[in-house]
C-alpha cells in the first residue's frame, strides 16, 4: 500500500538518461511536458507534417479520454480527425482500409484491455498485408495507440499490459516509450515506418511523468534499446512504466554495493537483441521484469534468447520479476505488481548466486 | 398499460402537491429523479453543449420526415414530440411491436426472365452489343476456367481450387458496371471481376502453381489473386474481413475527391461476422463511398440460409445502418448490370455507401475440399445448374438479339479450353519462387532475425538437400 501511495503521491521526475545516453535530443532542453501532452505533440507535428494522415478511434475528437488528442479536430478538421463508433474492429479494419490507400492512419484504441476484437484485424490482415500480397499492397501506414497498464485502481479492464500477444505476430512492430520525451520521439517513428506497429502507452504516465521535451520534430529509432544506466554486476531489461521502479530498485542496490546496468527495450518486436546480449556479455545476470503475467510473458523470449547467447558467460539463472498468472486484481494490486523490493530481492539473490 | 397511467397519476398528483406546479408540465416528460424544467426550456437545446446539439442536427433529417409521416397519420398525437438525443421521435400510446418480418418479403429486381427474355416495362440500363458480348465472353470464360482448374485439382496438379460456377452473372455483369478507378476488395468467390479487369488465364494460373511468376510469391493457396495493377485488393481466407476495410479504402477515395468508390464482395453466410456490422455502420456514419454486394448464394459450406439468420435476407439489415439497399437477382446479367451501375453513381456522387443483395446459387462445392452432395440433394444443384444457369439464360438474349451463334460459341469454348491447358502446363513447368522469397516482405526490410534465420536456413539446406522439396533455390 505504501509503495502504491508512494506513487499516487509523487510527480515522477524522469530516468534521467543522463548515464551513458547515447541519444542527443536527450540533452536537449525544451518544455516540461507529461506524457499525454508529449504525444499529444507528436500527434500535432504528425498531422502537420502530412496531409494524409488521420486521428481516429472513440471519443477522439473532444480531445480523448487522456486528452491525447487534444486541439487536433479545431485545427486539422473533422475530415482528418474525427470519432469513430465503438467497435474496434472497425476501427483497425478502417484504418487497414486507409493505410491500404497510402494515408498515414493512426488509430486509437481506448484502453489496450480492449483491443481483442481488433486482433483479428492486427493479426490475420494487417501484420500479413505486405506478406500475402507480394508486396504489391501494404498497410504500412497503420499506427495503433493504446494506454496500457497498472494505474493504481484499474482492475481487470483498465491496467493489462497485452504486448505478449502481439511480440508473436510477425509482420507487426510493437514499441513501448518509457517517458514523455522518448514517447513523443518514438511514436513519430512509429507513424513514419512503413509498418503496421502497435505503440502501448503507459497511462499511470500521462499526468505522472514530467520531463523537458524537445519542442521539433524528432525521431528515435526503432529496435533500439537504450543503456539509461550502465552498471557492472548486474543487467535489468524493462520498457514502459516499470522502468522507474526498476531504477528505483537500482538506486537501492547501489547503496548496498551491487552496480546495476539498466537497459529500456523500447522496441519490443523486433526487439534489439545485441544490445542486451553485450550488456550480459559483460555483466553475467540478467533480470527481466514487466507488469503482465510471467507465464507467456515477453521476459520468457529476452530469457530464452540470452541463454542461448549468452550462457557460458552467465553467473546466475535469468531472473523474471513480473505480475502474478491472474487477471489484474483491483484491491489486490499492490500484491500482483513487481513492485521495487521484490526487484531488489531478486537482485541480491542473482548477485549471490 | 392501466398499471403505467395509474402510476403516472400517482406521480403527478404527489408532484403537484410538493412543487404546487400546474398539471400541463410534467404529462409529457419523464419521472426519473431529475430536476423538474420548464416544458420550454427542456424542449430547447440550450443545455446541451453545441457539439452535441451541431450533431443532433444533422443526424435528424430521417427523423425530421419520420415526423412529417407520424403528423399526417396521427392526428392525436401530431403535436407531442420527444427530443431525445439523435432527434425528435414522435410518439404513441398505442403499444405496438414492430413485427419480425414484414408481410411481404422485399421483391427481387430483374430484367430477363428464365428464358432471357427482357420483361416488358423493365427498368434497365441498356447495354451494347459490344459490351453484352464481351460479358457473355466473360462469364462462359470464366465457366470454362472453372472446370479446368478444378480438374486440375482433382489430378493433383494444385493443392485447392474454389469455383464460382452458378454466379458467373454476378462476377461479370458487376465488374462491367464499375470503373477500373473502383477498387475491388474480394472475398474469394469474385475472380471475374478481375477477369473482367485483364487478369489473364496464365496470371491465374500462376498464382494457383505458386510459381515463380506469382505476383504473390507463392506465399498463399491457390486462388489467393490480388492484383494492384488492376486495383483488386489480395484475398485472404477470413471472412468478411474486407468489409470495414473497404469503409477505410472507401474514405481515403472520397478525401482524395477521386471519381472512384470501393466495392467489396461478401457471402450470405459472412454477413454473421461481427465484420460485416463494422463494415457498413462505418461507411454509413463516416459516408464513405462503398458499394456492398452480397452474393446470397444460399449456402455457407453446409450451412444454409435458414441457419444463418432469421431476416428477410441481407438486404433488410441496410436500413438498420441507414444504407439504402436493394435484392437483385443475381442470376440475372442485366438486372445486375443495372443495379451495380446504379449503385456505384450513388456511391460516388452521394459519398455514400450502398448495399446489393444479390440472389443466387452455389452451384459447385464450397472448395475442392467439400462435397456438397453429403449435405444437399443432388437434383437441387441440377435444377440450378441446368434450369436456372445464368450463363445460359444470358447467352439467350445475346443470341436473340443476334449478337452470338453457336458457331461463336464452340470456337470461344474450344480456344479458352486450350489456352487454359496451356496456361496451367507452363505455371507447372515455370521455375519455383527462389527461397529467400520466404523471409522477403515481412517487414519492408527484413530484419536481424529474419536475416538470422535466412541464413540458417540456406546453411540447413545445403547440408540436407533431400529434407527439402527441390527447385527452390537460394
Amino acid at each position: 500500500m505504501a509503495a502504491l501511495l508512494g506513487r499516487s503521491c509523487r510527480k515522477l521526475g524522469f530516468l534521467s538518461s543522463g548515464h551513458g545516453a547515447r541519444r542527443s535530443v536527450s540533452t536537449e532542453t525544451g518544455k516540461s511536458l507529461n506524457l499525454y501532452s508529449a504525444i499529444n505533440q507528436a500527434l500535432h507535428i504528425a498531422l502537420d507534417s502530412d496531409p494524409r494522415s488521420f486521428v481516429f478511434g472513440e471519443d477522439v475528437g473532444f480531445g480523448g479520454v487522456f486528452r491525447c488528442t487534444t486541439g487536433l479536430a479545431e485545427r486539422f478538421g473533422k475530415n482528418r480527425v474525427f470519432n469513430t463508433p465503438l467497435c474496434e474492429q472497425g476501427i483497425v479494419g478502417f484504418g487497414i482500409g486507409l493505410a491500404a490507400m497510402g494515408n498515414r492512419a493512426i488509430v486509437e484504441i481506448q484502453f489496450a484491455d480492449y483491443i481483442y476484437p481488433a486482433f483479428d484485424q492486427i493479426v490475420n490482415e494487417a501484420a500479413k498485408f505486405r506478406y500475402r500480397s507480394g508486396n504489391q499492397f501494404n498497410c504500412g501506414g497503420l499506427t495503433i495507440r493504446a494506454p496500457y497498464g497498472a494505474v493504481g485502481h484499474g482492475g481487470h479492464y483498465h491496467s493489462q499490459s497485452p504486448e505478449a500477444f502481439f511480440c508473436h505476430v510477425p509482420g507487426i512492430k510493437v514499441v513501448i516509450p518509457r517517458s514523455p520525451r522518448e514517447a513523443k520521439g518514438l511514436l513519430l517513428s512509429c507513424i513514419r515506418d512503413p509498418n503496421p506497429v502497435v505503440f502501448f502507452e503507459p497511462k499511470w504516465l500521462y499526468r505522472q511523468a514530467v520531463e523537458e521535451v524537445p519542442e521539433h520534430d524528432y525521431m528515435i529509432p526503432l529496435s533500439e534499446a537504450e543503456v539509461i544506466r550502465e552498471g557492472n554486476d548486474i543487467t535489468l531489461v524493462g520498457w514502459g512504466a516499470q522502468l522507474t521502479i526498476m531504477e528505483q530498485a537500482c538506486l537501492e542496490a547501489e547503496k548496498e554495493g551491487i552496480s546495476c546496468e539498466l537497459i529500456d527495450l523500447k522496441t519490443l518486436l523486433p526487439w534489439d537483441k545485441e544490445t542486451v546480449e553485450a550488456s550480459v556479455k559483460k555483466t553475467g545476470r540478467l533480470l527481466i521484469s514487466h507488469e503482465a503475467p510471467i507465464t507467456g510473458g515477453f521476459g520468457a523470449e529476452i530469457s530464452a534468447t540470452i541463454l542461448e547467447r549468452c550462457f557460458l558467460k552467465l553467473e546466475a539463472p535469468v531472473s523474471r520479476i513480473c505480475g502474478l498468472d491472474t487477471p489484474f486484481p483491483l484491491v489486490f494490486e499492490p500484491f500482483y505488481m513487481p513492485t521495487k523490493n521484490k526487484i531488489l530481492d531478486a537482485i541480491k539473490t542473482t548477485v549471490n548466486y | 398499460m392501466a398499471i403505467w397511467f395509474a402510476r403516472s397519476r400517482n406521480l403527478i398528483s404527489s408532484l403537484r402537491h410538493n412543487l404546487c406546479l400546474s398539471s400541463t408540465i410534467l404529462v409529457k416528460r419523464d419521472y426519473s429523479q431529475r430536476p423538474v424544467f420548464t416544458t420550454s426550456q427542456l424542449s430547447s437545446t440550450v443545455f446541451l453543449s453545441p457539439y452535441v446539439a451541431s450533431l443532433r442536427h444533422e443526424s435528424t433529417a430521417a427523423e425530421k420526415q419520420l415526423d412529417l409521416v407520424q403528423h399526417s397519420d396521427d392526428q392525436e398525437d401530431a403535436l407531442q414530440e420527444l427530443d431525445f438525443p439523435g432527434g425528435n421521435v414522435g410518439y404513441t400510446s398505442e403499444m405496438k411491436f414492430i413485427p419480425e418480418s414484414s408481410a411481404r418479403r422485399i421483391p427481387c429486381y430483374r430484367v430477363l426472365d428464365e428464358d432471357g427474355r427482357i420483361i416488358p416495362d423493365s427498368d434497365f440500363i441498356p447495354v451494347s452489343e459490344k459490351l453484352a458480348v464481351r460479358m457473355y465472353e466473360q462469364m462462359a470464360t470464366l465457366q470454362v476456367m472453372d472446370h479446368i482448374f478444378y480438374e486440375a485439382q482433382r489430378q493433383g496438379r494444385i493443392s485447392f481450387y474454389i469455383t464460382s460456377l452458378g454466379e458467373e452473372a454476378i462476377n461479370i455483369a458487376s465488374a462491367a458496371a464499375l470503373s477500373p478507378e473502383d477498387v475491388v476488395l474480394p472475398q474469394y468467390r469474385e475472380p471475374g471481376v478481375l477477369l473482367w479487369r485483364g487478369f489473364t488465364l496464365e496470371e491465374f494460373a500462376n498464382q494457383c502453381f505458386g510459381n515463380k511468376a506469382d505476383y504473390g510469391k507463392g506465399r498463399q493457396m491457390p486462388i489467393h489473386y490480388g492484383s494492384n495493377r488492376h486495383n483488386y485488393f489480395t484475398i485472404s481466407s477470413p471472412i468478411a474481413t474486407q468489409l470495414p476495410q473497404a469503409a477505410g479504402v472507401g474514405y481515403s477515395l472520397k478525401m482524395e475527391k477521386k471519381n472512384a468508390c470501393a466495392v467489396t464482395f461478401i457471402g450470405d453466410g459472412g454477413t454473421s461476422e461481427g465484420d460485416f456490422h463494422a463494415g457498413l455502420n462505418f461507411a454509413a456514419v463516416l459516408e464513405a463511398p462503398v458499394v456492398f454486394i452480397c452474393r446470397n448464394n444460399g449456402w455457407a459450406i453446409s450451412t444454409h440460409t435458414s441457419e444463418q439468420f432469421r431476416s428477410d435476407g441481407i438486404v433488410v439489415k441496410g436500413q438498420a445502418y441507414g444504407i439504402r439497399s436493394i435484392r437483385v437477382d443475381g442470376n440475372d446479367a442485366l438486372a445486375v448490370y443495372s443495379a451495380v451501375r446504379s449503385a456505384r453513381e450513388m456511391a460516388v456522387t452521394e459519398q455514400r455507401p450502398v448495399l446489393i443483395e444479390a440472389m443466387t446459387y452455389r452451384v459447385g462445392h464450397h472448395s475442392t475440399s467439400d462435397d456438397s452432395t453429403k449435405y444437399r440433394a443432388a437434383d437441387e444443384i441440377q435444377h440450378w445448374k441446368m434450369s436456372r444457369n445464368p450463363v445460359n439464360r444470358f447467352k439467350k438474349w445475346v443470341e436473340d438479339n443476334g449478337w452470338w451463334s453457336e458457331e461463336d460459341e464452340s470456337e470461344l469454348r474450344s480456344n479458352t479450353r486450350k489456352q487454359l491447358l496451356q496456361a496451367i502446363q507452363a505455371a507447372e513447368k515455370c521455375d519455383k519462387q527462389p527461397l529467400k522469397e520466404l523471409f522477403n516482405d515481412v517487414y519492408d526490410v527484413k530484419p536481424k532475425n529474419l536475416e538470422e534465420q535466412e541464413l540458417g536456413l540456406k546453411e540447413l539446406v545445403e547440408r540436407q538437400p533431400q529434407d527439402y522439396p527441390p527447385g527452390f533455390h537460394v
